[in-house]
């Protein structure tokens, strides 16, 4: 037998690592649900459990982390806090979440920050579960971020080595040589960012525009809007909270889905290069325009009286949509086919590139349109030599080749989840239609949230049979992690030398 | 005086200079010395102009000037560096690379080298000078780019042929220098007429130069659709420079590696990437249509080939680059409109700076009839404090201020105008009297 190439003990050290870490967030709910009187067991049980599965596989060897076994450790951790995560709802035996299928969808679906929810009563669940469920998200949301720095930036997945040149996160690296540091900075802004949400709430609550916020209120929303995640614990969602609540909350998301590199550069007193930013402006355009498309449809549908109520309606579904938060203000599943396909469609841009958003990402379109032009351009004048830029510089063609590479997988894994969504309802009740069974494959695999019909945004995906859920969990988790680290591990070279 | 390198550029300064000058020539190649021997009266020394024996042998000791012409850039900084230690005569570098140029620049007299050249840099300001300018023959950038010196030739249905200077100069900034008909350099008054065939040598502001060319052909729009052939450092370089002028050219490029560089390197310029005498290509980018073709090829075959190819496709203008030789007249005459040559270029650069020591910068006239001298006005210039109508008296004939400069403001000069310490002035002036008009300014 030939020997494995792929140093795993080194990867298993790294996730116990994760896992060991994962006893803090547990203690602090635990403490949590001691305070509003409910049960801590289903906490204490899962922090006794990492914390002696941590230190077991911390035990391992730990060598360098090489390119194989940053894949695996990628993935597996993912996989490993979504198991963890699923067992307070489990213990916490309440409502559909005992179920350790629909436990597990909704721990993957908070860990991966797509806010996809089974949850059909939400008052059967208590306090220091819905914390747990945004807690999840807010993990994810600074996991990602992370992730994008310190790993996928140094890989080659699907153009994210792209980060490198138009996140300027060499620029960064001046400033802290580190990339532990450079991780630790934009850990910081995310932290900050959350905390500086709750007290836009809370300031919103003493200036008597949302008398609905609560302390509780403001830090479930604050973990789970930063992370463009979108778990509410109301099941109307934002559209439980005042039109001011919306409109602070819309700008939240959008920080959120903004690079964290370039908005460390504004924080620091530089604008240029956040105004500089080719993706920045795409990634602007797209939501305005999209939000002003959305507007246009519900203004001739006659769906608001009145003009602001139109345009914050418009903009905070389209901006929770392209950030791929998922919240809603209104149940716009209600809404007429020309809103609800502009909705659809923005599911699949996604925010920035080095951010917490999901999705695709406008930086990869960016790069996707641009070399369509040039294509175009050199139709005409076929000797001619011209770069994709971005912001000025120019883009390696081998990038670009990964780029729509990406794009293609994308929309493959796509359809194939969609098939298996039509597939599956029809096998078990009375069936699904090809549009809500497309919107729901988009949001789990994109990390949206909500869909439309029965999985839309004031319901839940239940209703789905066990074998979709469970498919929804393995392409949630494949998604998040930008897909080629989980294929890549799935192909009998990577465990060859 | 020491010549390090005697390719065609050390070869050339050597034989102007040796008439007035002890000239010693180090080379490692023994032909090219013993060539030169034979031919100029200069003292030949086989050996490495980086060794410091061999720089002792030549005098360097006592030398005034030492000139590092060599073919590597790195050679001849390291030149300059070794001369300085054991003597202190003025060193001049010719380089091609222009970022040694930009790095000295910095810090002028940086590496040892009292002035640097940068050959191809040189050719290519001249080049998108004269693209700038549709009747231009030849441009000089002075103080700093405040004051363009520029040569206009006077076709026959020019307007302004037949006018008399005071009625041709409605321009603010700009002074006639010069008007050469012939074989004759003539120093105009009001009432001189400027005859078709004439070129003219104006000195002024760049503004006024562009506006005064537009009066010379009014038919002749400024060139606006620009075809780089070669993509070589001169043709990068012209690219470069035309791109901060806000041109957006085409740039040929044969190499795909090459060209592939220049694209990402020149953002408004679309490269292609191409044999420029391929006539079916040039066809499908219908560089018929372009305003000037600019030839920056390393061979001067192709170079002649594919403006002439260009000529009949009914580009504009042509400029080709002549690489070896003494074929600029040649070019000119079988049709290229500008031959530019940069290592003729560079050798008078380096000549005429031997010879005005002083001066900031030179340019020299078609023919070397002329120059045009930039200099700093100190306490001894016969221009000192007083207006220019008095002290022109006490200057030979042939003479001309084009421009002053006081500060970051150019001065039109006139009768009265008076000129301060620390002004910088630009003259025209007749090679004859040179050494005259540099000692009294």
């Amino acid at each position: 037998m030939s020997p494995v190439a792929v140093d795993w003990r080194t990867s298993a050290t790294l996730v116990g690592t994760v896992l060991k870490a994962l006893t803090v967030p547990l203690a602090g709910t635990a403490a949590v649900a001691a305070w509003y009187g409910e049960a801590t067991m289903p906490f204490l049980v899962p922090l006794g459990l990492t914390l002696v599965a941590g230190l077991a596989l911390e035990r391992f060897d730990r060598r360098d982390l090489g390119l194989r076994e940053s894949y695996l450790m990628v993935a597996l951790t993912w996989l490993a806090i979504a198991f963890v995560g699923a067992i307070p709802f489990v213990l916490a035996g309440q409502g559909v979440l005992a179920d350790p299928i629909n436990a597990m969808f909704e721990s993957m679906s908070g860990v991966t920050t797509t806010g996809a929810t089974v949850i059909d009563s939400f008052d059967a669940h208590g306090k220091s579960i819905h914390l747990w469920r945004a807690l999840l998200q807010w993990m994810g949301g600074l996991g990602i971020l992370v992730l994008a720095v310190a790993v996928l930036s140094q890989i080659s997945v699907g153009g994210a080595q792209l980060m490198e040149t138009e996140t300027q996160t060499q620029d960064l690296t001046k400033l802290t040589p580190r990339i532990e540091e450079t991780a630790r900075l934009l850990g910081m802004l995310y932290v900050g960012l959350t905390a500086l949400m709750v007290l836009s709430w809370l300031a919103l609550r003493v200036a008597g525009l949302a008398p609905n916020v609560t302390l509780y209120q403001a830090v479930a929303h604050a973990f789970t809007a930063v992370s463009t995640a979108g778990f509410s614990p109301e099941p109307a969602s934002l559209g439980y909270f005042s039109p001011a609540v919306q409109w602070v909350t819309i700008l939240f998301m959008f920080a959120g889905a903004t690079n964290f590199v370039l908005m460390y550069f504004l924080l620091e007193g530089d604008p240029s290069r956040l105004r500089g930013s080719d993706e920045f402006r795409f990634y602007l355009g797209i939501v305005l325009g999209a939000a002003g498309l959305t507007a246009a449809f519900l203004a001739v549908d006659g769906q608001f009286q009145r003009v602001e109520p139109l345009v914050r309606h418009a903009l905070f579904q389209v901006v929770s949509i392209v950030t791929t938060t998922g919240y809603a203000t209104v149940d716009f599943d209600l809404w007429s086919a020309g809103a609800k396909h502009v909705l659809f469609l923005a599911m699949f841009t996604g925010g920035m590139a080095g951010s917490t958003t999901c999705s695709i990402k406008t930086l990869r379109w960016l790069v996707v349109v641009k070399s369509l032009r040039r294509d175009l351009f050199t139709e005409i004048h076929p000797e001619a030599i011209r770069p994709v830029r971005l912001s000025g510089q120019a883009v390696d063609e081998e990038t670009i080749k990964d780029i729509y590479g990406y794009v293609l997988l994308s929309l493959v894994i796509f359809a194939l989840l969609t098939v298996l969504v039509v597939i599956d309802a029809t096998r078990v009740a009375g069936g699904v239609g090809e549009f809500e069974a497309m919107a729901a494959a988009a949001s789990t695999f994109l990390n949206i949230g909500p869909a439309f019909g029965a999985a839309g945004p004031y319901g839940s995906y239940l209703h789905f049979p066990d074998t979709t859920k469970l498919a929804m969990i393995a392409l949630m988790w494949v998604g998040r992690i930008e897909i080629i680290p989980v294929l890549v591990i799935l192909t009998p070279a990577y465990w060859r030398s | 005086m020491i010549i390090v390198g005697a390719g065609q550029v050390g070869s050339s300064i050597a034989a102007s200079l040796a008439a007035e000058h002890d000239v010693v020539v180090i080379d490692t190649d023994s032909a090219r010395v013993d060539e030169l021997t034979y031919s100029h009266d200069v003292l030949p020394i086989e050996g490495d102009g980086t060794d410091l024996e061999t720089l002792e042998e030549a005098g360097i000791a006592d030398a005034d000037m030492l000139i590092a012409s060599t073919d590597s850039d790195e050679t001849n900084i390291v030149v300059c560096g070794v001369s300085a230690i054991v003597g202190d005569p003025f060193t001049i570098a010719r380089v091609k690379r222009p970022q040694y140029l930009r790095a000295w620049e910095q810090r002028r007299g940086a590496f040892d080298v009292d002035f640097m050249v940068c050959t191809d840099l040189l050719a290519a300001k001249s080049i998108v000078g004269v693209i700038g300018l549709p009747t231009a023959q030849d441009v000089d950038m002075f103080a700093d780019g405040l004051v363009q010196m520029t040569e206009f030739e006077v076709p026959a249905d020019s307007p302004v042929a037949g006018q008399t200077v005071a009625e041709a100069d409605r321009f603010d900034s700009l002074t006639f220098a010069a008007i050469i008909r012939g074989e004759d350099v003539l120093v105009p008054t009001g009432e001189t007429v400027i005859e078709a065939e004439d070129d003219v040598i104006a000195i002024g502001s760049p503004e006024s130069m562009r506006a005064f060319s537009t009066a010379v052909a009014p038919q002749e729009d400024e060139a606006s659709d620009v075809v780089i052939v070669g993509g070589g450092e001169i043709g990068f370089q012209v690219a470069r420079l035309l791109e901060e002028g806000g041109y957006k050219p085409r740039l040929f490029e044969r190499d795909e590696d090459r060209a592939r560089w220049l694209a990402e390197n020149l953002p408004n310029t679309t490269v292609l990437n191409g044999d420029a005498t391929d006539q079916e290509l040039l066809e499908r980018e219908s560089v018929g249509d372009a305003d000037v073709l600019v030839s920056a090829l390393d061979n001067d075959q192709k170079n002649l080939l594919s403006t002439l190819i260009a000529k009949r496709m009914g580009t504009g203008r042509t400029v080709a680059i002549v690489n070896t030789g003494d074929f600029t007249e040649l070019f000119e005459a079988v049709g290229v409109d500008v031959a530019v040559s940069p290592r003729e270029a560079t050798a008078e650069e380096i000549t005429r700076f031997t010879r005005a020591r002083r001066a900031e910068n030179v340019a020299i006239i078609e023919g070397d009839c002329a120059e045009v001298i930039e200099l700093e006005v100190d306490g001894d210039s016969a221009l000192l404090d007083r207006p220019i109508r008095e002290s022109m008296a006490d200057l030979p004939d042939g003479v001309v201020v084009g421009a002053i400069t006081r500060g970051n403001s150019l001065i039109k000069p006139r009768g009265d105008t008076a000129i301060e310490r620390g002004d910088h002035v630009v003259v025209f002036t007749d090679t004859d009297v040179l050494s005259e008009v540099t000692e009294k300014l």
